[in-house]
Parts: C-alpha cells; sequence; structure tokens
C-alpha cells in the first residue's frame, strides 16, 4: 500500500522516522537509519544555552591561566584553531545532507531571541529542509502567568519562521492550559507543524546523599498514551501538521499515533534499545497491519481516531473514568 | 624584497626561521626555550611547510639529551635539522653536540640563554649555560633583540651549511625570549636567497647510506687520534670569513648590516665595553646618550663569540681607546676572569706579542660580572661601568648591578639615571595572573606595532606563585626602534588592576612626575582617595600624579565577563594615554578582540565589545588633595613576630625590592630556612569556607583535599577555650579515642585560595536545606577579620601526639601538616599527596624532589612551604635536578643508612661504658608505629645525656649521629615529566636497587610547570601540547613495569575517588622495606576545567576504569596470595566518554575533528579495558614461592 504522506509540506515516502536523537550524530548510523526507511532524518538539538556556556567555560577555563605564570604561559594548545560554536552541528547537516535523500530537519533549542533566529538561519543555509524548534520551558517565576509563558514562546516561533523560508514545526511539551488556542496561535505565528511531545530529562532525588539526580529514561509504550489524547484532540482542528514523539516502539503503536491524528511518526527510545534495523521492522509491520485490516489508503487511517470521529469522545475529554451509571446524559 | 611588520617575541622570531629552514626537529620542553618547540609543533600540525614544500616532522623526546640524538640521527641520514633548548637541556646535549662538531655537520641550535643551578635554581637569563659550551666546537653567535634573533637565526641556518662547523645560535632567556617587540619579518625568499642550495646538496651527499656505505664514529687510539682531531682545522679558520660574508649577503637584502663584532660609539673613543647579548642594547641606548652629551665612549657588540676572530675582534676597537671593560654574563669561580674577558685580553696580548696591535698605548682591559638571572642591566649600571673606567686604578673583576658588602666587588653607580626619551610612551600595568592584563597588553602592542607608524615593545614580569600571581607588564611605544633591554623606571601611565596591591606593593614607585595613575577599585568616588595607605597618597600629591578610578569588575561583570577585567583596563588605557585617536582606538580593539576571540565563540566577542564601550563610563577622575589624610600606613610584609631572617630578607623580597638586599643578606652555599611560607599572608581568597558546626559530621575530609593546608582540623583539652576569642567555635569531638576533647574547623583566611574543594568534599548537608553544607563558601571580605583571629589562636594550640589517633583518613587529619601554604595553584592535584606524606611522616622525611611544579611551589622563593612541627622536625627538602631526582634520593637513603650504620657500631662498641641495656633497647627497635618511634626518640634523649658525660672521640662522633638510630623516611618526589620520561632511567634503577626509598609520582599526565607538554603519561586521546591533535598512543604504564621487578611496592591512587585507598597506600609504601612507588592522579589546570570538580573528575577516572587503583605488595607472596590487590572494580561504573567529555583536553580533540575522536574515544575504551583485563587477571594469580 502507498503510505506516502505530506508532513510540514515536506512529501514523505511514508510518515516514519527516526526522530531527534543522538542516533544522527554519526553518519553511519544514519545511512542505516536511511536503508531502514527512515522517511526523514532529524538531528538532536542544537542547544544554544550550552554553545554559549562551553564558548564562556571555554575562556574561563581553557584561557584563565594563560600569561600568569613564566614557566608556562599557557596550558593547553592554542585554542584558535578550533571554532567554539555550531560549526560541528552545521557540519554534521551538510554531511547527513550529502550522504542521504530523505529530507534532514534540524532541531534547535535557543536561549536568546537573537540566538534562535541566528541559528535558525545558519541551520537553514547549512542545508536543513525543515526545522523543528524544540520549544524546551520550564516556568520557575510565581510571576510570569501561563499567558506570558505563551507569548514569550510565540514572539520565538514568529521571529524563527519570519527568518528563514524552510517550514518550521514547533516540538511542544505537553503542560498547556489550553493546547490546541496555543496550537492556532502557533500556526498563526508561521509554524508549519507541531510535534507532541518532547520529553524532559527527568530529575530524581537521591535520598541519601540528598543530591538531586538529572536522568533521562528511554520511553516504553505508556508513554504514548499521552500523546495520543492531544493528538486525536488537535487531529482536523489545526491546519499544522502532527507529529507523535514519544512512546512509539511497536506497530500497534505507531498506528495508534497515525489514527489519533499524526502525519508523521518519529521513533527514538525504541532505535536506541534495538537499533536502527528496527525501523524497517515497525514500517514493515505497518504495511502489513494495513493490509490485514483492510485499510485501503493512508488517509483512511489518519485521524481515524481523533476527537471528532472517534466513537466516543469523551474518552479523550474527560478526566477519569466514568461508569456506566455516571454516563447519564437525560434529565432526571 | 618583501618585508612584513611584526610584533612577536625572539622565541617566535627564532622559530620562525628554523621551522621553515628544516626539515627535522626533535624537542623536548624547558624554560624559556619550551615556546619555540611549542611553535614548531603547532606549524606543523596545521600543515604549515617549510621553505622547500615539505612540513617539518616533529618528534618530542625524553630528554634534551633525547632530542640532541636525534637530532644527531637525523643530520647524519643527511637532513636538516634543529631543535631548542636552554641552561640544563644544553647540559645534557653537549656530549652530542661534540659528536655533530666532530663530525663537521652542518646544524643549527637555537638557545634561549639560561641560567644553570648551582646554589639555586633559576629559569632566568644569562650566559652561563653557553658558556659551558665554548669548548664542544659549535660556533656561538649572539643575539641581543628580538630582530637580532629573528635575522641572526637565519644568518646562523646559512652559515652552517657553507661552513660546515655546527652553530649555536643564542639570546637572552626571558629578556629578549619573552619580549615583544616590532620587527621586520624575513620573507621565504630572503631565507632561500641566504641557504646555499649547493652547500645544501654536500649536506645530503655525505648522509649516511646504504646506497654510498661510509662508516662514522670510529674509536681511534694514540697513533691518530691527535693528527685526525687536528684535521678540521681549516673549517674553523674559515667559518668567521663566512659568517661575516653571510652577514654581508644579509645585509645586501635586507638592508640590516651585522658585523663579527659591531662597534657602536664615538670613532675615537677612549672607553670602550665590549658585551654581548641584550647587555648590548641597554649600552648602545647608554653610548648614543653619553656620545650626545661628548663623552668619547663605545661599545663592541660581540656576535660571532666562537671561533674567536681575534683580529677582526681587535679591528672592532677604535685605536684611541684608552680602557676596556669587558662585560660577562656568567660567572666562572676561580677563573682568572669570566671566559669573554679572557678572550678579549688574550686576543690583545697577542696582537701586541705578534705586533698588529694598532693601539696607540695599551688599553688596560678590566672585566666584570652583570646580569646573572636576568638581574636588570640598566643605563645607569653602564654608566657605572664607563664611569669606572676614568678611574686611575678602575676595579678588576667587579660586578655591576648588586651591592657586595662581602667582597666589595661591586661598582657604585648613580641607579636615578633615567635616559628614556619624552618622546615613548611609557606604560607600566600591575595585574593579576588570571585577570588577562597581560594578554590584553600583548592585544595592545599588537595594535601599535603592527597598525601605526610607532615602534612597541612589551616585557612582562611574573612572580613565583602559580595562585594568585601578580603580573607586571611594561609597555613602550615611540617613534624609533626601542633598544632599552630593562624594565621601566620611569612610567608615564602606570595601572594597578587590583586594588589590594596597594597595601602590599610600592605600585608608584614607578610612576614619573606628572604621570597618570589608574586604579581598579571597588570603592566609589567619594571613598577612593580614603581607602589608600598614606604612602601612596603621599606618592600620588608629591610627584602631581592624575588620578582615575574605575570599577572594572563591574564593569566586566556587567559585560558578561566575570572579573575577567583586562578589555575593560585596555579600553581605559587607549582613552587615557591617547596613543591613538578615541575612535581609532575603539575600531582597533574590536578588529583585535575579533581576532583573539573570533574562534572562541560569537558570544564572546560580544560580551567583550560590551566591556569596550562600557569602559569609559565607569571610569572618573579623583580629585586629589592638598595634603595626605590617611591615618593608615601600608601594613608590614610580615608579622613583627617573624623571626629574624624573615625580617630582613623575606619581607624585603615580598615587598619586590629584593634587587637591594646585598650580598650579606644571602647564606653562602643555597641554604634556606624552612616554614616561611606562613608569614606571607596573601589573602586572595574572595571566598572562603565557613563551617556550621551543628551539623558537621567530623569527617576531616576538608582537610584531607584542601591544597594548601588553609583548613584545618584540630581535636584539643576543652581548657585551651578559656583563651579563645569569642568568635572561635568548637564542639565535643566524636571520636571514642580521644573522648571528653573538643574538635573544631578552622580556615586560614589569609591563606587560603578560595578553590572551594573542601567545600565540594564536605558530605554534611543541611537536611532541611541541604544546599547547605557544613562547608559553605562566603564571602572572605564578611569573615576575614573574624577568621583571622581564630586562626591566630588555632596556631597556640598544641599539636595532637601521634601516637594517640589512627593514622586513617580521619585521625592522619589531625596531625599538623608540615607543608602549607605553597604557591601551588587554587585547587591543585599534587599537594594534598604531599601534605598526607608530611603528617604521616613529615618529622622524619628527607625529600628529593625532582624540578618542576613540586620544586617550585616547593622551593621558589620568597617563601618556603615545608616546616617544622613544635618538636622543631620537619621535611628537609632539596632539589638536585630534573633528570636525576631517584637517583639523588637513593643517595640521600645511602648516606642516611651510613651515618645509621655508623651510629650503631659506635653504640656497640660504647655499649659498656654508655649501659647495655639502653644500647640494646636503641639497636633492637623496630620503630613500626608511632609508638615505638617516639620511644626511640625518647632513648635518643637520654644516649644524647650519657655521651654529654663521657669523654673521647667515640662519644663525640656518636653524639653528631645519633639521631639516625630513628629511622628515616626517603622520599623522592615527582611528576610524570620525571617519573615517566627524563628520569626514567634513574627511577628504573633505583626500583631495581632494592634501596628502601619512597617514590611519589604526582601525575598530571602533562610536563605541569612547563606548560602541558605531552608526556609519556598523557593519556590517548588527550590533546596537550606537542600533541595537539590528540595523542594517539596509550599512556605508559609505569605501575607495570615496576610490577615486573617483584621486589618493590607499587600503588595507583586516586585521593578524589577512594583516600582510604590512598593514605593505606602512602602507609604501607612507606613500611615496605625495600623501593615503593606510588602513582599519584593529580587533576591539574593543564587538564582544562575548573579545578573545583578535581575531585570528581578523580572518581569518574576511577569509575570509568581510566584510572584502575591498586596496591602490588611483594610481601603478599609469602602469604600465598596475589601480590596485586586491586582496590576498584573490574566493570567500569561509567562510561571512558563521560569523564572524557567534562574535560577540555578531550574536548579539544572533539571540536577540532569530531571523526577523529571518535576514533580516539574508542581506542581509550578498548585500552582501558584491555588493562583492567590483564590486571584483573594479574590480581587473580597465585605464585608458588619458590624460596632457595
Amino acid at each position: 500500500m502507498d503510505l506516502s504522506t505530506t508532513y510540514l509540506g515536506l512529501p514523505l515516502a511514508h510518515p516514519l522516522m527516526a526522530g531527534a536523537s543522538p542516533l544522527a550524530d554519526d553518519l553511519d548510523t544514519v545511512r542505516r537509519l536511511e536503508d531502514a526507511g527512515s522517511s526523514a532524518i532529524v538531528l538532536r538539538s542544537l542547544f544554544e544555552e550550552q554553545i554559549v556556556r562551553e564558548q564562556l567555560g571555554a575562556a574561563a577555563h581553557l584561557q584563565a591561566h594563560d600569561d600568569a605564570f613564566a614557566e608556562a604561559l599557557s596550558y593547553t594548545p592554542p585554542t584558535t584553531v578550533f571554532a567554539m560554536g555550531p560549526d560541528t552541528y552545521l557540519e554534521q547537516i551538510r554531511r547527513i545532507r550529502e550522504a542521504v535523500r530523505v529530507p534532514v530537519i534540524a532541531s534547535l533549542n535557543g536561549a536568546t531571541p537573537g540566538g534562535w533566529t541566528r541559528y535558525a538561519r545558519l541551520m537553514e543555509q547549512a542545508g536543513a529542509h525543515a526545522l523543528e524548534c524544540n520549544l524546551y520551558v520550564i516556568p520557575t517565576e510565581p510571576h510570569e502567568s501561563g499567558q506570558h509563558v505563551e507569548e514569550r514562546l510565540l514572539a520565538i516561533v514568529a521571529s524563527v519562521t519570519s527568518s528563514v523560508t524552510i517550514p518550521v514545526a514547533v516540538k511542544l511539551s505537553p503542560f498547556f492550559s489550553s493546547l490546541p488556542h496555543f496550537a492556532r496561535r502557533l500556526s498563526i505565528a508561521g509554524a508549519r507543524g507541531a510535534v507532541l511531545f518532547n520529553r524532559f530529562y527527568q530529575p530524581d532525588i537521591d535520598v541519601e546523599d540528598l543530591d538531586v539526580v538529572r536522568s533521562l529514561h528511554l520511553s516504553d509504550s505508556s508513554e504514548l498514551l499521552l500523546r495520543l489524547r492531544w493528538l486525536a484532540v488537535l487531529s482536523g482542528r489545526t491546519p499544522l501538521s502532527l507529529a507523535a514523539s514519544g512512546g512509539v516502539h511497536t506497530t500497534v503503536d505507531a498506528v495508534k499515533a497515525m489514527m489519533a491524528g499524526a502525519s508523521a511518526v518519529q521513533l527514538v527510545s525504541a532505535l536506541l534499545r534495538h537499533g536502527p534495523g528496527h525501523l524497517r521492522e515497525v514500517i514493515a509491520g505497518v504495511h502489513t497491519w494495513l493490509d490485514e485490516h483492510d485499510y485501503t489508503s493512508l488517509a483512511q487511517l489518519t485521524g481515524s481516531m481523533n476527537l471528532s470521529r472517534c466513537p466516543e469522545p469523551a474518552a479523550y475529554e474527560r478526566a477519569n473514568y466514568m461508569t456506566l451509571l455516571q454516563s447519564f446524559h437525560g434529565e432526571v | 624584497m618583501s618585508t612584513r611588520t611584526i610584533t612577536v617575541d625572539a622565541n617566535e622570531a627564532v622559530a620562525s626561521v628554523a621551522h621553515r629552514a628544516s626539515e627535522v626537529i626533535a624537542i623536548y620542553p624547558i624554560t624559556p626555550a619550551s615556546p619555540m618547540g611549542e611553535l614548531c609543533d603547532e606549524w606543523s600540525a596545521q600543515g604549515r611547510k617549510n621553505l622547500w614544500g615539505l612540513v617539518p616532522g616533529i618528534v618530542e623526546m625524553q630528554s634534551e639529551a633525547g632530542a640532541a640524538g636525534a637530532v644527531h640521527g637525523a643530520l647524519q641520514a643527511g637532513s636538516l635539522s634543529t631543535t631548542f633548548t636552554a641552561s640544563q637541556g644544553l647540559l645534557l646535549m653537549i656530549p652530542d653536540l661534540y659528536k655533530i662538531a666532530g663530525e663537521l655537520t652542518c646544524f643549527c641550535l637555537h638557545v634561549a640563554a639560561r641560567t644553570l643551578a648551582t646554589h639555586a635554581l633559576s629559569i632566568f637569563g644569562d650566559h652561563s649555560d653557553v658558556m659551558a659550551c665554548r669548548q664542544v666546537g659549535l660556533a656561538l653567535l649572539a643575539s641581543g633583540s628580538v630582530q637580532e634573533a629573528h635575522d641572526l637565526a637565519a644568518v646562523a641556518h646559512a652559515a652552517t651549511l657553507r661552513a660546515r662547523v655546527p652553530f649555536l645560535h643564542f639570546f637572552d632567556g626571558f629578556r629578549t625570549s619573552h619580549e615583544v617587540n616590532r620587527i621586520e619579518q624575513l620573507a621565504d625568499d630572503d631565507l632561500l636567497a641566504l641557504l646555499d642550495e649547493e652547500a645544501i646538496a654536500a649536506h645530503r651527499r655525505r648522509a649516511l647510506t646504504p646506497d654510498h656505505p661510509v662508516l662514522r664514529g670510529t674509536a681511534q687510539n694514540p697513533d691518530v687520534f691527535f693528527q685526525a682531531r687536528e684535521a678540521s682545522n681549516g673549517f674553523y679558520d674559515a667559518c668567521p670569513g663566512i659568517v661575516q660574508a653571510t652577514m654581508d649577503a644579509f645585509a645586501a637584502r635586507t638592508g640590516r648590516q651585522y658585523r663579527l663584532f659591531d662597534y657602536v660609539g664615538h670613532p675615537e673613543a677612549e672607553r670602550v665595553v665590549v658585551l654581548m647579548g641584550s647587555g648590548a642594547e641597554a649600552a648602545h641606548e647608554t653610548v648614543d646618550y653619553l656620545t650626545a652629551l661628548g663623552e668619547r665612549v663605545g661599545i663592541v657588540k660581540v656576535r660571532l663569540y666562537r671561533p674567536l676572530d681575534v683580529r677582526a675582534l681587535v679591528a672592532a676597537l677604535p685605536a684611541s681607546v684608552r680602557s676596556i671593560a669587558v662585560l660577562d654574563r656568567t660567572k666562572e669561580p676561580g677563573a682568572v676572569g669570566e671566559p669573554l674577558y679572557v678572550d678579549v685580553v688574550t686576543a690583545l696580548a697577542e696582537a701586541r706579542a705578534e705586533g698588529w696591535s694598532p693601539f696607540a698605548a695599551e688599553p688596560r682591559v678590566i672585566g666584570g660580572r652583570y646580569g646573572l638571572s636576568s638581574k636588570e642591566f640598566t643605563p645607569a649600571m653602564v654608566k657605572g661601568v664607563f664611569d669606572e673606567l676614568s678611574r686611575p686604578k678602575p676595579k678588576n673583576h667587579f660586578t655591576v648591578g648588586i651591592k657586595d658588602d662581602v667582597t666589595h666587588r661591586s661598582l657604585a653607580y648613580d641607579d636615578a639615571l633615567d635616559i628614556e626619551q619624552p618622546d615613548v610612551v611609557r606604560a607600566v600595568f600591575f595585574g593579576l595572573g588570571s585577570d588577562g592584563t597581560v594578554g590584553s597588553n600583548k592585544n595592545t602592542i599588537k595594535i601599535i606595532g603592527e597598525d601605526t607608524p610607532n615602534f612597541a615593545q612589551g616585557y612582562f614580569v611574573y612572580d613565583s606563585k602559580k595562585a594568585g600571581a601578580v603580573t607586571i607588564s611594561h609597555l613602550r611605544f615611540g617613534p624609533r626602534a626601542i633598544r632599552s633591554s630593562y624594565l621601566i623606571r620611569q612610567a608615564s601611565y602606570v595601572a594597578c588592576h587590583a586594588e589590594q596591591f596597594m597595601d602590599r606593593l610600592d605600585v608608584l614607585d614607578l610612576a614619573a612626575p606628572g604621570a597618570t595613575f589608574v586604579l581598579n577599585t571597588t570603592q566609589g568616588k567619594d571613598a577612593v582617595w580614603g581607602s589608600l595607605p598614606r604612602e601612596v597618597q603621599e606618592q600620588i600629591i608629591e610627584k602631581k600624579l592624575r588620578f582615575y578610578a574605575i570599577d572594572a569588575y563591574r564593569a566586566a561583570e556587567e559585560a558578561g565577563l566575570g572579573r575577567h577585567l583586562s578589555t575593560v583596563m585596555q579600553a581605559c588605557f587607549f582613552a587615557l594615554s591617547k596613543v591613538l585617536p578615541p575612535a581609532e582606538a575603539t575600531a582597533r580593539i574590536r578588529a583585535s578582540i575579533q581576532k583573539a576571540y573570533g574562534k572562541r565563540g560569537a558570544e564572546v566577542v560580544a560580551r567583550n565589545f560590551a566591556a569596550v564601550d562600557a569602559a569609559e563610563g565607569h571610569l572618573f577622575e579623583v580629585t586629589v588633595p592638598g595634603a595626605a589624610t590617611a591615618p593608615r600606613q601600608r601594613p608590614p610584609q610580615v608579622p613583627r613576630q617573624a623571626p629574624d631572617f624573615v625580617q630582613r630578607v623575606t619581607a624585603v623580597m615580598l615587598a619586590g625590592k629584593g634587587d637591594s638586599l646585598p650580598v650579606s643578606a644571602f647564606p653562602v652555599d643555597g641554604t634556606w630556612p624552612t616554614g616561611t611560607s606562613q608569614w606571607e599572608k596573601r589573602g586572595i581568597a574572595l571566598e572562603i569556607p565557613i563551617w556550621d558546626p551543628t551539623i558537621c559530621i567530623q569527617c576531616n575530609k576538608c582537610a584531607l583535599v584542601c591544597p594548601h593546608a588553609a583548613i584545618r582540623v584540630k581535636v584539643f583539652d576543652p581548657r585551651e577555650m578559656e583563651h579563645a576569642p569569642a568568635s572561635f567555635v568548637a564542639v565535643d569531638y566524636k571520636a571514642g579515642e580521644l573522648a571528653g576533647m573538643k574538635y573544631t574547623v578552622q580556615v586560614a583566611p589569609d591563606d587560603c585560595t578560595g578553590c572551594d574543594l573542601c567545600a565540594v568534599v564536605c558530605p554534611a548537608k543541611d537536611k532541611g536545606n541541604p544546599r547547605h553544607k557544613s562547608l559553605d563558601m562566603k564571602p572572605a571580605r564578611d569573615h576575614r577579620d573574624r577568621e583571622r583571629e581564630n586562626w591566630a589562636f588555632l596556631t597556640t594550640l598544641p599539636d595532637t601526639d601521634k601516637r594517640k589517633v589512627h593514622l586513617d583518613v580521619k585521625g592522619v587529619e589531625l596531625i599538623e601538616p608540615l607543608f602549607e601554604f605553597s604557591g601551588a595553584c587554587a585547587g591543585c592535584g599534587e599537594t594534598p599527596y604531599i601534605k598526607l606524606m608530611t603528617q604521616l611522616f613529615g618529622d622524619r622525611a628527607l625529600i628529593a624532589n625532582a624540578t618542576g611544579c613540586t620544586s617550585i611551589y616547593g622551593g621558589n622563593l620568597p617563601t618556603t612551604p615545608y616546616r617544622t612541627n613544635q618538636e622543631g622536625r620537619g621535611p628537609a627538602w632539596a632539589n638536585s635536578l630534573f633528570e636525576d631526582n631517584a637517583e639523588f634520593g637513593l643517595g640521600l637513603r645511602l648516606g642516611v643508612d651510613a651515618h645509621a650504620r655508623a651510629a650503631r657500631l659506635s653504640l656497640t662498641q660504647l655499649a659498656p661504658t654508655l649501659g647495655d641495656e639502653l644500647c640494646k633497647a636503641l639497636l633492637d627497635s623496630t620503630q613500626d608505629d608511632e609508638a615505638e618511634i617516639f620511644a626511640q626518640r625518647e632513648r635518643v634523649v637520654i644516649l644524647r645525656q650519657r655521651l654529654a658525660r663521657i669523654e673521647g672521640m667515640e662519644a663525640r662522633r656518636l653524639e653528631l649521629i645519633v639521631d639516625y638510630l630513628v629511622k628515616k623516611s626517603v622520599w623522592i618526589v615527582g611528576g610524570d615529566g620525571w617519573a615517566y620520561d627524563i628520569g626514567y632511567g634513574g627511577v628504573d634503577h633505583v626500583l631495581a636497587s632494592g634501596a628502601d626509598v619512597n617514590l611519589l609520582v604526582l601525575d598530571t599526565e602533562v610536563y605541569s610547570n612547563t606548560g602541558g607538554q605531552a608526556s609519556k603519561a598523557t593519556p590517548l586521546g588527550a590533546a596537550a601540547k606537542y600533541a595537539s591533535a590528540g595523542k594517539a598512543t596509550g599512556k605508559k604504564d609505569l605501575g607495570m613495569l615496576a610490577m615486573t621487578y617483584g621486589n618493590a611496592y607499587v600503588a595507583s591512587v586516586a585521593f578524589g575517588a577512594k583516600d582510604v585507598q590512598t593514605v593505606n597506600a602512602f602507609r604501607e609504601a612507606e613500611a615496605y622495606p625495600g623501593p615503593s612507588l606510588i602513582i599519584a592522579y593529580s587533576h591539574c589546570i593543564a587538564h582544562g576545567y575548573d579545578m573545583s570538580h578535581g575531585l570528581e573528575q578523580q572518581k569518574l577516572a576511577v569509575d570509568s576504569g581510566v584510572w584502575p587503583l591498586y596496591r602490588f605488595d611483594p610481601r603478599r607472596l609469602q602469604a600465598g596470595e596475589p601480590p596485586l590487590k586491586l582496590d576498584s572494580s573490574g566493570t567500569p561504573k561509567v562510561k571512558v566518554r563521560d569523564y572524557m567529555k567534562n574535560e577540555g583536553r578531550f574536548r579539544m580533540v572533539e571540536l577540532k575533528d569530531p571523526k577523529h575522536y571518535a576514533e580516539l574515544l574508542a581506542a581509550a575504551e578498548r585500552y582501558s579495558a584491555n588493562r583492567h583485563a590483564i590486571y584483573e587477571q594479574l590480581a587473580g594469580l597465585h605464585v608458588t614461592r619458590k624460596d632457595g
């Protein structure tokens, strides 16, 4: 069956792709992903904050001891022979572009308004077909309202979309008061797609050492459920291309995501766990599943279980389970 | 001919020629020549080609002897080869230099001339190293300035090809090697025109090759050696002519004419000074000044010192000369005179004897020494020498530049003479080592020297400390070439970048009347004046200085640069000095920032731009009142209770006035008192640890990790609290062994460097607010006064009796460290090991210390960190050389053992008189724990008393050596450069010797002291100088090599990972009755990260398997156990990459070439895994001991 689709305006052979991850750091792995059928390659996020911190860190620690002691006017080889900045990342975009035929999607997490647009332009110049803006925000200020947070993020999206000509997707967190409203405004701000959702570092507590320990566990299929709900809510009610990211491990997971409305399905944890070849199995599985279940087209599947088309929308809308008795709709 | 103006130092100027004119370059780091090798390595790594399109091959060797050997081989193979060295390094090359010369090999060696170690080591410049080579058969060619060093390097490379005499081209260490000056750079075409292709071809034809085989290096016998040795004479005879011809050819191309001996001065001079090197520049300037005043004086600059062309030398002297002073920058004790003096006297005598003397009357010749160890050589001193020549009976064998009040050889001179021209801008900057002052001043010189018609010169004075160091930059800008090869004495611009210097140093001593003075201060406009000590206020008023102030820290912080204030202060300099129009200055600073920081990232550039823009807004002029108002004077350099020597000598050195000390102030043989660092209160920490006793768990880890012994734990009798200051805090001691005692943790606020390690390691968190620990770093200014008083009280408390504590991690910290407040870097990873050793064994330790960081923070004056305990015992320390340390330590052991044997023999003989029981106890004591050692010391006291009552020589002899009846502990300490490379032969031999010595290798995995060059300890994948692409080979496994002897105790430790194992290893090593080797992981600033994370990185190194912990104890064999015991897990808990990614030395490689880094990383992971696998097998190996 023809599974070709369009994501962010980019024609794809099918919706399944490797999501943003270190998998794209290595060119051989990228080739293996393409061989396994990945319909696009998404690079891991370039974090502006990391670049700036590394630049300042290098200035502080590699050069801090220069010209301070007669016997050692420096302590490291010259630091002028390598660049402290996004060059490595941009070079990787170029190399992946040369190595594969599928679209290449860069991912950016900016820290400053100028940084977002500067790096977005550089990524476009390096050859990225599309850009994923990884909006990663943890509001910690009691004085900042949710509305203000949204305005801040929308201003970033607007600045990025007006700086580049390539399509821009926005990778979101699930923590919005009204995701449909925010999605509508993202679209107005020029975004072409939304990726649901990014996965944050999960701080844990070491109760012995009284330390906060940062960790990022690989996902499992249970994480998909959150995505399914919000894909279903947004599907058909926004012009944004929707991508599922997080919790897709199996063929059935992928099918569910598409049913909920995803036109692109990103896999990361499953591929990190089982290797790039796993993608081939999932793609083949989707083909088989659709055949076995007598689907005639991808369009028939996509969004079929969204809020407006599913048999019981209340299941998406309700916060808790209702017994039969509680599901009384008539008047007393 | 194309000329390009550059501002560089002589090291770079020389390396630029040497790299282009060579095919093979063998290098080894040594101050002050290291930058030449570093630059060549860097250029080759970047693919820069030589004159013939080939990238010169660079090889780092294990020592200078190795470099000379490699060069010798490369030359014999017909290639063009060079190397660079200085001082002891040059001495190590001498055997090969004889060979290279004896074989008439075309070769050029460049030497940044440096003092040889005698009564003391000195990294600074004089000609004692070069003079030790005048007999080897190399031509010696001297340069006196950066331009000359560049030019004569080319002349040397060219002349050796034609002459077949190898050349040693030298220039003064630091004064020239590190002076930045504007020069005209020789183009490739200039060099190619100079280097004779046919001579190169001839050199190649002489190559050893099996295609045309010959044999060199025969052994010759009395019948022929002599004649064969004389066979080379013709080449030496011809050499001066070839050099002059090369100089002439050089002049024809560049316009810069040199002669074998250059005369400068009055054509009919009556008084002439002969000298070579940078001193000739100051003399040249002085002669210009004096001849303009009508004086008939002149100088002869010696260029080609060997082979000495006697006729050219005599011809260079005006026939009118009546008296000559020959100045040598070296000392040859016992000689009739120093070498150049003797040569001049001999030359004149020969001329006279042979009847070709041009002089109407034979001139009188006197000789003198000047400038040893970069001692200043100023126009005032030159004038003093000329004045001496005017005397009817001038003093011969004099010294100039010091006051010799013992043998009265020094000349008096008018130190106030200042001949600098008013149109030369003279600026002096006092900076903190870490604030970027020197770096931005180098940029300023480049801006002015390369972008304007002005000439520019910069020279930088550093102090002997690695943390909180003072730098003093001396910058001159002017319309003429700057020959002033001495420090600025009268500055038109003085900037002090750290306000605390105003209390420590006489900053304004260098300010000329009417000069501009800029002070970086946190004081506001109304408070600046009042914050100054009275002496400073008086100087400002008397000298009528224009006084400006700025809170540059705030300006830098606002620009996001932290405390890196140099860009702010650079902008202030341009704004106030007006050497450039303001708009042009700003544009040029911005351009230089872009150039300097461009690769470091847009953010760094943007923040520096912001600092430039903000600077003027923060700068303000201070209104100077008519009279000084300050009630306070500058505090004394050392407290009044400091010992006499410290008051008379050390304090003067600390004030930066050591030049004023006369000869009589000094010990005659380099012997210095220990324990003087305690008097140097530097107060450099911005934050100090403050103790919260309520949550302290009394683990003592803070004291263990402190690199400067600046935080102490103490257990003491509660009654002592009666005398404690009100703010002194103590709690009940929790451990059972000293129950009922009080416990305290106390910082030495003026000795702490603020490195953070104690606070990082502190495990005691406040359960309700874990961000707060028992030790938190807090602003020093809020706590210093109180903690100073508390510290003073702490030092009055009695030492803990070693017999009463378990010498484990916790207990050992109750023992007074006998190594404190060293000059090591903040957060140093080496010093905690040394401190630990002194706590355990310092009261009976002799330390042989290899040259390197350990010898610099351990023995670089003004102050010494090794100290004594309350009984007056402590480590006795000596540094012999870099290369011989293991052997030196073995010698100490042998000497000590000889005394002990003699004492035991005497004791046996005198036993009937002294009392058999006492003697038997003394002889039988095992001294295997502190209680036994204490008991033995008590017996020695009784023995002394009894000996005093006995007549006779035998008793007197025994009295001298009774202390050797108490066990001595010999420690051989050094870094990886010593143990893995230059000293490895000795280490190996001493391990094999079976002698009871302890080798402590503080492994930073690079040559830290000379600036991070790779050693064989450098790990795979790390970038280091000489391995800038990342080291491609694995770290040498020194421990494994030592284990193969089977008779040595070997331990690998990392105190940040497992302190218990570290302490155990030290105790076991010392107790082991044979050679012991401890290889100690030492984090280092050369690893490229914030040292406050040093302990975490140690742990990651161990947990990743990169640094396995183990103890190999041959004694375990007797118990039927494997001698090797692994103390770290064979299964890595973290990945090697997670260790490596945190350190700049690895990250640099990744940034430069990610693919290459990935390969190196994979190789490092394999190396680590394989090493562990082997260790695990060894640790499971049961060897059946076969005795007999």
